[in-house]
């Protein structure tokens, strides 16, 4: 089929809200919070202009954000809202019971850091504040990863295997606000893509009159628990199923990782978003001076993509994990779940924890290049977290 | 059209209300009567109820997982949202009509139900919110003037001298302190809404205020009077008699405000003292074996008479002056 | 209703079906039982409008007698009935040798 291909450089709220424009959603529900501000803004002139028919809620705040979109999807509608950081920790008690009702709603979330001190810029804390609640996540490395997740993630959360709200994260600022080239996709193919929503007990459906919400004693509670968890399990199956279909319809690849000049890297740095450009970049230039180097780009972070991790990084010589959060008195994160993936692995590399780019702090080439030296120096200490571009 | 009860119990023999047997409320509560009275007439008004619940004893009480006792569409979030949760419930319903996916002649009755826990208090929030953007949801508050399901904690609803576990009358303090907050002026006060109160003991006042809350093009909002018979201290079967001794003594007042239009809308002739309704329940019985007691009683007395007051006045000032 | 396993129920915490708590007995609750006395009872259904566990038959309109399997014994009907064609009296009169 002739593809018209549009490429046009905006920014990523610019290229989120146009996905959520194709995709049309029934209700979207959503408070502004810097950065995620602009997807909204362009959403809104979208409804003022009658370009989309989404019935559009301006809530009072993020909580009742998340509390109308569980209301609107449970009704039978297919629903979305979009936050950041503070307003993410302010839905936190809605987000565990939209997972926790199995309801597809696909949310994306302009990562910044949480507050406090309040700080505006760029860091995943908010996102990391979430992993344990129920929600897939995604993680974008650049505008045209975040339009696109924002558009797979509708026929992930639908699937009749998985129902589970998705998160597409993408970098406060870096992306949200940096413009990128990115190719939008035809209208018809993207609303082709995503279909029509098959909701689940809809509320509307007087025949049928069910109970949403209902209070588990401890007679059901785990039982309930148990059934979220197998659905993160399918996730693992479903996905690469969706990503081919994503593939032959639009001609971009997915999976659960992205490897960077791994085929023979000794030494490999994991790390989530946008800062992985800038990992490439150097990669790239320490492979012109001779070093063995690649990168390992994680797009799902939950479910945790645990056997590619195995795959993919047992009998290296070394793996450094960047992580743009911190757990205070544990490990990173990310770090955390690359570690514990590795734990049987036959050859298991040396590790390097490398906690960076906090409140929007730069990440620069020499400080890639830096953690990437300590590897290749053998200068790694598995149970010593190090930082990078912080002043000590 | 006004619908009597004998009316009502022929159309009913055998239709669903909406809420069954089998809930695990106190005997005598006064929150599934008022339960049964808002579905009653939205059904008999060719409504199909879809109804939201804040946490609180009637939803715990209704949905103990596996048995419910909702037999129309329902949903529980959590505390303090239902509001919101009905927002969106009541907008997917507009985006999907729009969409032509439900017919244009199924008429919905989106209905909140929410203690006085989960609109006074934590629930402000999301009610204001639901309020300020018209939302065509009624909210339904049935207020026991605490928080009830986890044993008696005073809320923002709770009167001045009432035993509560967190305000306790003890010693040195007289339990709470502070006046009831006025939810049915906040609530007006977001303008282009209907707001009334309601008494269990007064149903033909209690059905028209239904009726006209559904048929309000807007927000609405109904604040019963909800007896608690166990933390209240009362005998299992004095719902409907307290509920109606409030009304008598203006502890209570049934009125209603449409768009900013107060209208009065039971006007006993004789009034009871207010002391005659803190007697009547256990609540307050610490509170009137205190040196202080007659103070408290007079300036409750005072309080209330002051308010009546006050409402006859606005009903005189804004007869036929609408907000919009 | 025994209990289930993880796989046999539906998802997302629903209740797929209606009014299920018809199947809890809550006239185990009782302690006072309420007694009809027809020959005073007008029909005027203020204990079927008040009941708060709907425990009270009536066809069309004319009270029949109560639903002991709901009824909690609260005294609501008895009270509100303006014949006192309703008497409250204690459940152990009713309870039978068997138990």
């Amino acid at each position: 089929m002739e593809r018209v291909v549009e490429r046009v450089a905006v920014t990523g709220a610019e290229a989120v809200a146009n996905a959520m424009r194709q995709i049309e959603p029934d209700v979207v529900a959503a408070y502004p919070i810097t950065p995620q501000t602009p997807i909204v803004e362009y959403f809104a002139r979208f409804v003022a202009d009658g370009v989309v028919r989404t019935e559009m809620i301006p809530v009072e705040s993020e909580h009742s954000a998340m509390s109308a979109v569980v209301g609107a999807a449970a009704a039978g509608a297919r629903a979305m809202t979009a936050t950041s950081a503070n307003g993410l920790a302010l839905m936190h008690e809605i987000v565990y019971i939209a997972a926790s009702y199995r309801l597809p709603i696909v949310m994306p979330v302009v990562n910044r850091a949480l507050s406090g001190p309040i700080n505006i810029h760029c860091d995943h804390s908010d996102a990391m504040a979430e992993r344990d609640s129920g929600w897939i996540q995604l993680f974008a490395e650049t505008n045209q990863e975040a339009y696109d997740f924002t558009i797979l993630a509708v026929r992930l959360a639908e699937h009749e295997d998985v129902r589970l709200p998705v998160m597409v994260n993408l970098d406060g600022f870096i992306l949200s606000h940096g413009v990128e080239p990115v190719e939008f996709y035809p209208d018809e193919l993207v609303k082709k893509f995503v279909g029509e929503l098959k909701p689940m007990y809809p509320l509307l459906d007087t025949e049928h009159p069910v109970t949403w919400g209902p209070l588990d004693l401890y007679d059901y509670y785990f039982e309930h628990k148990r059934q979220q968890i197998e659905a993160m399990e399918n996730v693992k199956k479903v996905f690469p199923e969706i990503a081919k279909e994503f593939e032959e319809t639009f001609g971009r690849k997915y999976w659960f990782v992205e490897p960077y000049r791994m085929e023979d890297a000794e030494h490999v740095m994991v790390a989530l978003g946008s800062t992985n450009s800038t990992i490439k970049y150097v990669v790239d230039e320490l492979r012109e001076e001779g070093y063995k180097v690649g990168s390992l780009k994680i797009w799902m972070f939950r479910p945790f993509p645990k056997e590619q991790l195995q795959e993919l990084l047992n009998g290296r010589k070394s793996v450094v994990v960047l992580d743009r959060a911190v757990s205070f008195g544990a490990e990173a994160p990310l770090y955390e779940a690359v570690k514990s993936a590795l734990y049987e692995v036959a050859a298991r590399p040396m590790l390097g924890s490398y906690v960076y780019g906090l409140g929007g702090r730069d990440i620069k080439p020499e400080h890639i290049r830096k953690a990437f030296e300590d590897a290749i120096n053998g200068n790694l200490i598995a149970d010593e977290q190090r930082y990078l571009g912080l002043r000590e | 059209m006004p619908v009597n009860i004998k009316q009502l119990a022929q159309e009913f023999d055998k239709k669903e209300i909406g809420i069954t047997q089998g809930h695990r409320l106190c005997p005598g509560c006064g929150a599934p009567i008022t339960v049964k009275f808002v579905m009653m007439i939205a059904r008999h008004l060719g409504y199909e109820p879809v109804v939201g619940l804040a946490t609180g004893c009637l939803e715990v009480s209704t949905s103990i997982y596996p048995y419910t006792a909702w037999s129309v569409p329902y949903i529980h979030n959590a505390f303090e949202n239902v509001a919101a949760t009905m927002s969106g419930v009541e907008t997917a319903y507009k985006a999907l009509k729009n969409k032509g996916k439900i017919p244009e002649d199924k008429k919905y009755a989106f209905i909140a139900f929410g203690g006085d826990g989960g609109t006074y208090d934590i629930g402000l929030q999301s009610l204001s919110g639901m309020l300020e953007r018209g939302h065509k949801v009624l909210y339904v508050l049935y207020d026991n003037e605490g928080y009830m399901n986890t044993g008696n904690q005073r809320s923002g609803s709770t009167p001045p001298g009432s035993d509560t576990t967190t305000a306790p009358v003890g010693k040195k303090l007289p339990g709470k302190v502070q006046l009831k907050k006025n939810i049915v002026e906040i609530v007006a006060a977001h303008e282009n809404v209907y707001a009334a109160t309601a008494s269990l003991s007064e149903p033909m006042d209690f059905f028209a205020k239904v009726e006209k809350a559904l048929n309000f093009d807007g927000p609405s909002f109904l604040a019963v009077f909800s007896p608690c018979v166990r933390f209240w201290r009362v005998n299992d079967d004095k719902t409907v008699e307290i509920s109606k001794l409030a009304v008598e003594t203006k502890y209570w007042p049934l009125y209603e405000v449409e768009r900013g239009v107060y209208r009065v809308t039971r006007k006993p002739r004789q009034f009871k003292p207010v002391e005659e309704f803190l007697k009547a329940q256990g609540r307050f019985r610490k509170l009137l074996s205190r040196p202080d007691a007659k103070e408290i009683v007079d300036e409750l007395q005072e309080y209330v008479d002051r308010r009546w007051e006050r409402l006859l006045t606005l009903e005189e000032v804004t007869k036929d002056k609408p907000i919009r | 209703m025994s209990l289930k396993s993880w796989k046999e129920i539906p998802i997302g915490g629903v209740i797929d079906k209606p009014g299920t708590a018809r199947e809890y007995k809550t006239g185990a609750w009782r302690v006072m039982r309420p007694i009809l006395h027809k020959e005073k009872c007008i029909d005027c259904m203020f204990c079927w409008l008040y009941c708060p566990d709907q425990a009270i038959i009536q066809e069309g309109g004319i009270m029949k007698g109560f639903n002991y399997d709901y009824c909690k014994g609260c005294g609501l009907c008895a009270n509100v009935c303006p014949k006192q064609a309703i008497e409250m009296r204690p459940e152990t009169e009713f309870l039978s040798e068997e138990g």
